[in-house]
Parts: structure tokens; sequence; C-alpha cells
């Protein structure tokens, strides 16, 4: 029986379990009964000092963590507020270039070939019509210079331009009132974004940095830039766009980040 | 001559140790994600010392050595920090303990019970009753508290509280305040903990909540006798 049962979040997948997460380590974790959590929580000595009693894997404790995760979603949606824009700065602050980040290094970096590449739309929108990078670069454009923040602690100030996410999504005909905005990306990425966030003014699809084309380790053709999300909220390299009501995840979310991760 | 005092009611000892286990978990995560990017070049914590699961596991189910872990933990906790500090302030204030017990604080006595102190020759007998170093350190830690709540706001809604963070100066002076704060309760844990268990009465006090002391009216109960 678990510890807690929780109260699903909205932004939790349906059906979530968190034992089939664990999948050919359950044997493992099952040696670290119920009683090490127990243990583990009236020792706070073995909570921290000793690694070898760390239960952080423990399922029963991931689903209680989890829970608060989903319930952290929940309060920072309710904490953001619409009109609020974040920062802006001068050109004078610009990072050059910007930061190169991915799960995987920069040697590692798959090219994107231009000529064949689309943006692929699925899900709630009704014009579902492939878009060429030529097409995409033609639509009218908006730069920011704001601060990016990752989850890691770093943070640069860039200068992003691109196609606002909002007017897109009202061409496309996309249904605004759904939950999700998820992405799929050429090296494997995934990720999703609320619907608040998606329709907020500073989210782009960012073509162009500092003036020049969005180059190639940086996310080339379109990457998604919004300074309300932490930087893992912003996938590279989108291949593909869907709007869905239907909890899409992310990446790093899966393995358990925050999925809100509004800043 | 013995006789039996109630030190800590039952509220006190009960938002004293969850404080100290939401700590102590906000701690070690926070190390953890701190040994990520260091914020100061070439300084890690040792891996013993911070919390998010056995790194060759968890990575088998996360895509990460911990990381992740350390995010979950160190934002489940401060839940627990803000929720139970709030309250332990609440209380210390409405019943007037933290006046009575830790005011007033003259900088005459903190220098007098210091030197006594070093020489080992504090009274302890009545735990009840704290010396000025003690009071200082208890309201210090309180204030770092308050800083390592107000900076990690900051770091978490840079945005949308975007006024605290600038208050800070910058994001990464968000960062530091936090890792100040940090610092200094674990520094107050460090004195705390040992002193607590060279006079084990203090333990027993914040456990059980009351303990046996000798009758006041005997002469060792001279402080710095």
């Amino acid at each position: 029986m678990p510890l807690y049962t929780p109260k699903r979040s909205p932004h939790r997948p349906e059906g979530f379990d968190g034992k089939a997460l664990i999948g050919p380590h359950r044997d493992l974790l099952h040696d670290i009964n119920r009683r090490g959590v127990l243990r583990g929580a009236v020792s706070l000595g073995a909570l921290t000092l000793l690694s070898g009693c760390d239960i952080s894997n423990e399922p029963h404790l991931q689903s209680v963590l989890r829970a608060i995760s989903g319930w952290n979603d929940r309060v920072q949606a309710w904490l953001q507020n619409p009109n609020k824009l974040a920062p802006t700065y001068t050109d004078a602050d610009v990072a050059r270039p910007p930061r190169f980040n991915a799960f995987y290094t920069i040697d590692q970096v798959k090219p994107v070939d231009a000529a064949s590449w689309k943006l692929e739309l699925a899900g709630q929108i009704a014009d579902k019509a492939p878009w060429t990078k030529d097409a995409l670069y033609a639509l009218p454009s908006e730069t920011q210079i704001t601060r990016h923040i990752c989850v890691e602690g770093w943070d640069y100030i860039g200068k992003w331009s691109g196609v606002p996410l909002r007017p897109f999504l009202e061409r496309i005909g996309a249904d605004l009132k759904a939950r999700y905005v998820g992405f799929r990306c050429f090296d494997g990425y995934y990720g999703s974004i609320d619907m608040a966030t998606a329709l907020h003014p500073q989210t782009i699809l960012a073509t162009h940095y500092d003036g020049q084309p969005v180059e190639n380790p940086y996310g080339f053709p379109i990457r998604l830039k919004t300074p309300l999300k932490l930087g893992f909220k912003q996938p590279k390299w989108i291949t593909s766009m869907e709007v869905t009501n239907v909890y899409p995840g992310g990446y790093w979310e899966d393995g358990g980040y925050n999925w809100f991760s509004g800043v | 001559m013995t006789e039996t005092v109630t030190v800590h009611p039952l509220f006190v000892r009960l938002t004293h140790w969850i404080n100290a286990v939401a700590i102590i978990i906000m701690i070690g995560s926070g190390w953890h994600i701190f040994n990520n990017v260091p914020l100061i070049d070439g300084f890690h914590f040792p891996r013993w010392a911070v919390l998010g699961g056995d790194p060759e596991l968890t990575y088998k189910l996360n895509k990460d050595t911990g990381f992740g872990n350390a995010l979950l933990w160190h934002f489940a906790a401060m839940w627990v920090f803000f929720i139970n500090g709030t309250a332990a302030l609440i209380y210390g204030f409405a019943t007037g303990r933290l006046r009575r017990n830790w005011l007033p604080i003259r900088p005459r006595d903190v220098a007098h019970d210091f030197r006594e102190a070093l020489r080992f020759h504090l009274a302890h007998d009545d735990p009840r009753i704290y010396n000025a170093v003690q009071k200082l350190s208890y309201v210090g830690v309180v204030l770092a508290a308050l800083l390592v709540f107000a900076s990690g706001l900051a770091i978490w809604k840079p945005v949308q509280f975007s006024w605290l963070t600038a208050l800070f100066y910058d994001f990464q002076g968000a960062r530091l305040a936090h890792f100040i704060g940090m610092s200094l309760i674990v520094l107050f844990l460090l004195v705390h903990v040992s002193l607590a268990l060279l006079v084990p009465k203090t333990l027993v006090a914040m456990t059980k909540g009351s303990v046996r002391i000798a009758t006041p009216d005997r002469p060792s109960m001279q402080p710095g006798e």
C-alpha cells in the first residue's frame, strides 16, 4: 500500500504509474523496503550523510515527490501573471555567441538540412500543412533582448528574433483553449509548455540571434524562445509542433524535472 | 534537590524537528544542485554529502545522476520549510516566547558570555535560560532563514518577482545570497549540534519537553561560576 496516494495533477499523464518507471531495476529497488523510508526519515544522518542510505529512488517516495511537483505546477500557473513582461536589456548586454546546451556535447550536434527541413503540425490545429524554412522566415518577426536562465543556475542575456507564437497559432487555426503546446526536435529531444505561456507576447519561434539566422549548434532553423521558462523548456531544432489536451511530457520532465518550470 | 521543569511546549518541539528535517533535505539537495554548475569555480560538495540518489541507478531511471531528484527534494522540502517556519514564527511572536527567551541581547553580555564560553565556564544548569551568545545565534539563524527564503524566491521566480530579484542586484546576485544564507545556516548547525551533544540535557528538553534540574536556591546556580 502506498504511504500516500496523491491527487493527480492536470499536467501529469493519465495512467502514470511510478512502478512502470522502475522497469528492470525493480529487484534492486525492492531491497530498499518501506522500513528503509522510515529509517531514512527518522535518521537524519542516514538521509544525507551516507549516500548508501539515500532513498531518493524509492518508488513510494518518488510518487510523493512527483505529486508535490504536480502541485508546484499548479502554484506556478496561478502565480504567472499573463500581462507581466520579462525584463529586457540593451545590445551592450548581449552574449555573443549564445551559450550552447543540449543533452550531448557540441561536437555531437547533427546538422539539419535546410532544403528538406519542414515544420510539421499536429493535434488540435485546423490547417496542418507543414511549413518550410523560407515560409516561416518570411513571417512578421519580433526582437527581444531577454535573460536566458538554466535550471542549473547559469544565465546569459540573448537577443532573439522570430515569429511570435500567438499570431502563428491563430494563423494555423490552433485550438487556443487546449492545454499544451508540444514540440519534437531533430535530435530526439521533446518538450511541452502550457497554453498561457504559448500565448504570452514574449514567446516566439526564434529564427535569428543577434540579427543573424540561428546557427546549427544553437537550434537551426527554429527554436522556442520564451523568457518565462527555464532553458530546458525551450526546445531547439524543432521539427514538429502539436496542440493537445494530452500531457506530452518532456525529455527531462519525464526524469523528474518540474514540468511547468516558469521563472 | 531537583525539580522537573517544562522547557519547550509540544508545538515548539514539533516545529523544531520538522524544521530540522526540512533544512537538512534542503541543504543536501541544494548542494547537489550547486554541484551541477558550481557558483564557485572548482569547488564541489562531496558526493557522500549530497542528496539525489545513487548516481548509477538514478542515471538508468532518469537520464541524469541525481540532479532531477535533488530538484524534486528541494522543491518539496521548501513547502515544509515555508509552512512549518511560518507557523513556528507566528507561534513564537503570538505567545511572546521569542521576545521573552531571545531578547534583549546586549553587546556587553555577548562579549562577556563569549569569553566565558571559550573557557567552558558558562552555566547550563537551567535549559530554560539562554546565554547572550545563544540568543544572538538564534536570532541570527532566523535572519539567515529569511535570507534563504527571499533569495530562493528570487531564484525561483526572477520574472514574476523581478523586483525581488533586483533587490539582490540580479539573478546571480540572488544565487550568491542564497549560498551565503545556506552557509550561515550550516555554520549555525555545526555549532548548534555540537553544543547540544556537549550538553545532552538540551536534547532531552527539545525531545521530551521537560528535564530535571537542581532547585534554584543552590549557590552553584550562579552563572559563570
